[in-house]
């Protein structure tokens, strides 16, 4: 068993043994703490696929954006897992038939896998030669350059996405002090200090 | 044993060997920087600082190591155990793991990563959880709302951290450290390296690399006089020193950083002079001067003017430097200044 | 090359461009500066609709392929961008009214009819799921924009939720169809999904999953659970936005992903479509009747009426097409003047929904109910108006086709339909007497409730040339 054999299954295994500890842990902070273990390995696995990129880009934006932000969430909410499992007993059959149907229906999917070879020219038509080009260079030629539209596409969603989180959630507050640093800095002991000489006994 | 070192094993041995050496030159120089810190601290402020233990206090860090030792671990009841005692390992070990991509030389790197900017950024990503763990793990209020201040600032700072290094990678053309160094080396010595060029964002990063690094006078999470100890309240004996270790290893990492990205690394100042690690530590050492000269100068600031220029200052300002480097870049301006991937990268 | 692609979406680059220099207006300006943002927005809707409908030249693809300006795209979006900017121009006396009017309502909109743009031109699955998600970002926001109220902000919470599980559906289709067919281009697609041979069982999948995905969008029974909740929510002229544009643009796309990508096997989705279009009409049919909420009326309303544009796109001929594209604009220019209405259903300045406030309306204002009462015939689809036609047109393409049965099926769902419909113009000629609604009403919105019932008594004498426009339109997209 080569390394990279072996690495995979590590990998592989964890990610997998993680992803069922998300579900079943009882504490929420724990689940989320598994799931971070979860996107590790995956990025893990994307090494191993050579795509390395994308494997710090998992770990940047998943492990270190996304589930901070979700940590955040679960400790700061007092969560009650414990009334929000009560349900599922009461689901768990009609649950357990969806998901049956769609495993079935998978099944068909794929045992229906046809690879057809116009299907096989068109995807490899797209990627550049791996020897030639390093990943990253490759991901950033396509990114600019074919796929630009939909960057900025992507970007403009963004943007929704926080005037969205802006509006429904900013409220201008009546009364609050803010700090207006030009005008502290601008502030000088002649206009901002009053001397004056109280006499013993006359002070208001 | 020629043979040897080519079989996978060999490989697995050289690379564990190359790992160790650096681990442990690292955290031994880690209680000579840790000393040197209180001194400089001590001198500016007219004391003597550590001076009992060994020849000049020499041996004060490995005393205080000891203690931290064999002193008992105390675990706050209520507290997450597992959860409580992975935080300051995770603290630990991300600190150490990111030295793996530091070039102290031309090839004097254990992993010579295509994509070593990316890895940085990743297990700094990685460092935020030592810190929301260790506050939450701890059940107290006090941990806890500073972990939660600290995991703020460290995440807001490493936006603006990452848009500065975008412009020293547009220069370069590639996210490889030593590319980066090697993309540095001029006629001109000194003055061929980023500072020049990339000259404001030398002090945004500065300033941003001590608040990522919670030093002052960004150490808001341990802001004594509001939150006793930050998300390091609960913690003592070897726990709370994984976590010093670690912190302090953070903003060694930064002046390695900061000698790599912007002050040429390894490379000499003085045109004709041989290239090579003695320079890269000295710069190392050089950055560490100013970040304990800032830590004994400079007065604590305040939460919200902290986030303030974290993301009204910082962040516009290096997001504009990067479409100007772009610019710079592509049309060349500068005699190529912004240009350098022709050269090296 | 580049600037040659950015000639082709020049529309969209327009009004990103425009949303993100009025987001910086708005926010230097302050809250003063909304009213003239809105109006301004609205203004360039109609500019940019204006061009975009005079603008000829062919179709045109950009950025390899993956974005196509077409006489059907274009035909789209000319309705998409009159939609948008009527319901905008109705609704800045609701948001002044009810402290709502920021700058950031306006921006929102404009960036979600970018997002139908961007929708109705994809040649791309990447393209359209980018599209639309930019289109339902804005509009779960819009949703919730009367973020005080709980109805409001549980309208947006049930779009979003629902919303973000048909674009899982969507996606898990596209993935699918990615698998099997080893591109996301539209013509790619079609090179395998029409090689001869029956499509491969995956491709299926995926084509059903899309379109479950899309049928969502256009809440198209079964996927139609969240519309009466989010329409009655909603603040209303977020609710007459929902009614129109977006309604436009995923029907188009819905048309545009099934003719460009799966054009050569109709046949596998034609019993689909017919399915979700039977089930729409008549639940929009039987639903709506015992409502008394006339939003929740117009929801379900919504939903019928998409049951007959699937109607004549699951003819699958480009005579379906058409009628689809004619049938919409029908649609489109009733809902506008019907929720001119509405938004003046207001009783000592606060706004009523209720269907039986409209009792003897005719006394209060005979010309008001009048219009009303052209534009439910019309919605009902009573001759000769022009919502008879629409009808006419996409009946006419299903038999056609081939689907008498369904055609039947819809003759028998619009008479139950006709019944509420004809219940409102009954409240307002016959009901009973109720405590009057106020008077007033804004000129824009009388102009534009007078204008819609208008065109429903002045088309039937050629439909304004939509037919043939949406003839030459349906061509460019199904050769």
């Amino acid at each position: 068993m080569s390394f990279a054999v072996f690495a995979f299954y590590l990998f592989a295994v964890i990610a997998v043994v993680a992803g069922a500890f998300v579900v079943f842990a009882r504490n929420p902070v724990h689940s989320v703490l598994w799931l971070i273990l979860a996107f590790l390995s995956a990025g893990g696995l994307f090494v191993l696929l050579g795509a390395e990129f994308v494997a710090m880009l998992m770990l940047i934006v998943y492990v270190g954006a996304v589930a901070v932000l979700f940590l955040f969430v679960v400790m700061m909410l007092d969560v009650d897992f414990a009334e929000l499992k009560s349900g599922m007993a009461r689901y768990l059959p009609v649950g357990l038939l969806i998901a049956v149907v769609l495993l079935v229906q998978l099944g068909f999917a794929f045992g229906g896998w046809q690879v057809d070879e116009t299907a096989m020219s068109l995807r490899a038509a797209v990627t550049p030669d791996p020897a030639e080009v390093s990943n990253t260079v490759a991901l950033g030629n396509l990114l600019y350059t074919k796929y630009v539209f939909l960057f900025e596409a992507a970007g403009l969603v963004l943007l929704v996405a926080m005037i969205g989180a802006i509006v429904l959630t900013h409220r201008r507050r009546a009364g609050v002090k803010r700090q207006d640093v030009i005008s502290q800095m601008y502030r000088d002991p002649a206009t901002a200090v009053d001397l004056l000489d109280i006499k013993p006994g006359q002070g208001a | 044993m020629d043979g040897f070192f080519d079989t996978g094993l060999g490989i697995f041995v050289i690379i564990l060997a190359q790992c160790l050496l650096v681990t442990v030159l690292i955290l031994v120089s880690l209680a000579f920087l840790m000393y040197a810190d209180r001194k400089i601290w001590a001198a500016v402020q007219i004391r003597r600082g550590p001076n009992v233990v060994g020849p000049w206090g020499l041996m004060q860090s490995f005393a205080d190591f000891l203690k931290y030792i064999v002193k008992e671990v105390v675990v706050p009841s209520g507290a997450d155990k597992f959860v409580f005692f992975m935080a300051p390992m995770i603290s630990f070990i991300t600190s150490l793991i990111v030295w793996a991509v530091v070039p102290f030389g031309d090839g004097w790197v254990i992993s010579d990563l295509n994509v070593g900017i990316l890895f940085i950024f990743a297990i700094s990503s990685l460092e935020v959880y030592g810190v929301i763990m260790g506050g939450w793990a701890s059940n107290s209020k006090y941990p806890f709302l500073g972990s939660l201040r600290s995991a703020a600032q460290m995440i807001s700072y490493e936006v603006s951290i990452g848009l500065i290094i975008v412009g020293v990678l547009i220069s370069t053309g590639s996210l490889n450290l030593s590319q980066i160094v090697r993309a540095q080396d001029g006629d001109f010595g000194f003055f061929s390296w980023y500072w020049l060029p990339h000259l404001p964002m030398v002090f945004l990063f500065f300033i941003s690399a001590l608040a990522e690094t919670n030093r002052p006078p960004f150490d808001l999470p341990e802001a004594e006089s509001e939150l006793v100890a930050g998300y390091q309240v609960e913690y003592s004996s070897t726990p709370f020193l994984l976590f010093m270790i670690g912190e302090l290893m953070a903003v060694v990492f930064m002046c390695a950083l900061m000698s790599i990205l912007f002050f040429g690394g390894w490379l000499s100042p003085i045109p004709g002079l041989p290239d090579g690690l003695f320079w890269m530590v000295l710069k190392m050492g050089f950055f560490f001067f100013i970040f304990s000269m800032v830590k004994a100068i400079v007065p604590r600031y305040r939460y919200d003017q902290l986030m303030r220029i974290g993301w009204k200052f910082f962040l516009p300002f290096s997001l504009a430097w990067v479409v100007i480097v772009g610019l710079m870049a592509h049309y060349g301006w500068f005699w190529g200044a912004y240009q350098r991937w022709a050269i090296g990268g | 090359m580049l600037g040659q692609d950015l000639s082709v979406i020049a529309p969209e680059l327009v009004l990103a461009l425009y949303a993100m220099g009025a987001l910086m207006w708005g926010a230097y300006a302050g809250r003063d500066a909304s009213r003239m943002i809105l109006w301004v927005s609205t203004g360039v809707l109609v500019a940019v609709g204006l061009w975009v409908g005079v603008h000829a030249g062919g179709t045109q693809t950009a950025f390899d392929g993956s974005f196509v300006s077409d006489g059907y795209a274009r035909f789209a979006k000319v309705m998409v961008l009159f939609g948008a900017a009527a319901t905008l121009a109705l609704s800045a006396d609701f948001l002044s009214r009810n402290e709502l009017m920021k700058f950031e309502y306006p921006v929102l909109i404009v960036l979600a009819t970018v997002g139908m743009l961007i929708m109705v031109s994809a040649a791309d699955l990447i393209v359209l799921y980018l599209g639309l998600e930019l289109q339902s970002l804005a509009l779960y926001v819009v949703a919730a924009f009367r973020r005080d109220s709980l109805r409001s902000t549980e309208a947006g919470l049930k779009y979003f939720v629902l919303g973000a599980l048909s674009s899982g559906l969507l996606l898990y289709g596209a993935s699918l169809t990615y698998g099997f067919s080893g591109t996301t281009m539209f013509a790619g697609i079609a090179m395998v999904a029409g090689g001869g041979e029956p499509m491969s069982v995956g491709l299926v999948f995926g084509l059903v999953f899309l379109i479950a995905g899309m049928a969502f969008k256009i809440s198209a029974v079964p996927f139609h659970m969240w519309t009466p909740d989010v329409y009655e929510g909603s603040p209303t002229p977020v609710t007459a936005f929902f009614s129109t544009a977006p309604k436009v643009a995923a029907a188009a796309m819905l048309a545009r992903v099934l003719f460009d990508a799966f054009g050569n096997a109709v046949a596998d989705w034609q019993q689909v479509l017919a399915l979700l279009s039977l089930f729409s009409m008549f639940l929009g049919s039987f639903a709506a009747i015992g409502q008394t909420n006339i939003k929740r009326l117009m929801a379900y309303s919504s939903i019928g009426h998409m049951g007959y544009a699937l109607l004549g796109l699951a003819a699958g001929t480009q005579e379906g097409a058409q009628s689809l594209l004619i049938y919409l604009a029908i649609y489109v220019t009733m809902n506008v003047g019907v929720f001119a209405f509405i938004l003046n259903m207001r009783r000592d300045g606060q706004q009523v929904t209720d269907i039986a406030s409209l009792g003897l309306y005719s006394r209060v204002d005979p010309a008001r109910a009048a219009a009303l009462a052209v534009l439910m015939f019309s919605l009902a689809g009573i001759p000769p108006l022009v919502g008879f036609f629409g009808k006419f047109y996409v009946l006419k393409a299903a038999v056609d086709a081939g689907l008498v049965w369904l055609a039947v099926a819809g003759v028998v769902a619009s008479v139950i339909g006709a019944y509420y419909y004809l219940r409102i113009v009954y409240l307002m000629y016959f009901g009973q007497e109720v405590e009057p609604l106020d008077g007033r009403m804004p000129s824009i919105h009388w102009g534009l409730l007078g204008a819609s019932a208008l065109a429903m008594v002045l088309g039937i004498i050629n439909l304004f040339g939509v037919e043939s426009l949406a003839a030459s339109a349906a061509a460019t997209l199904v050769q």
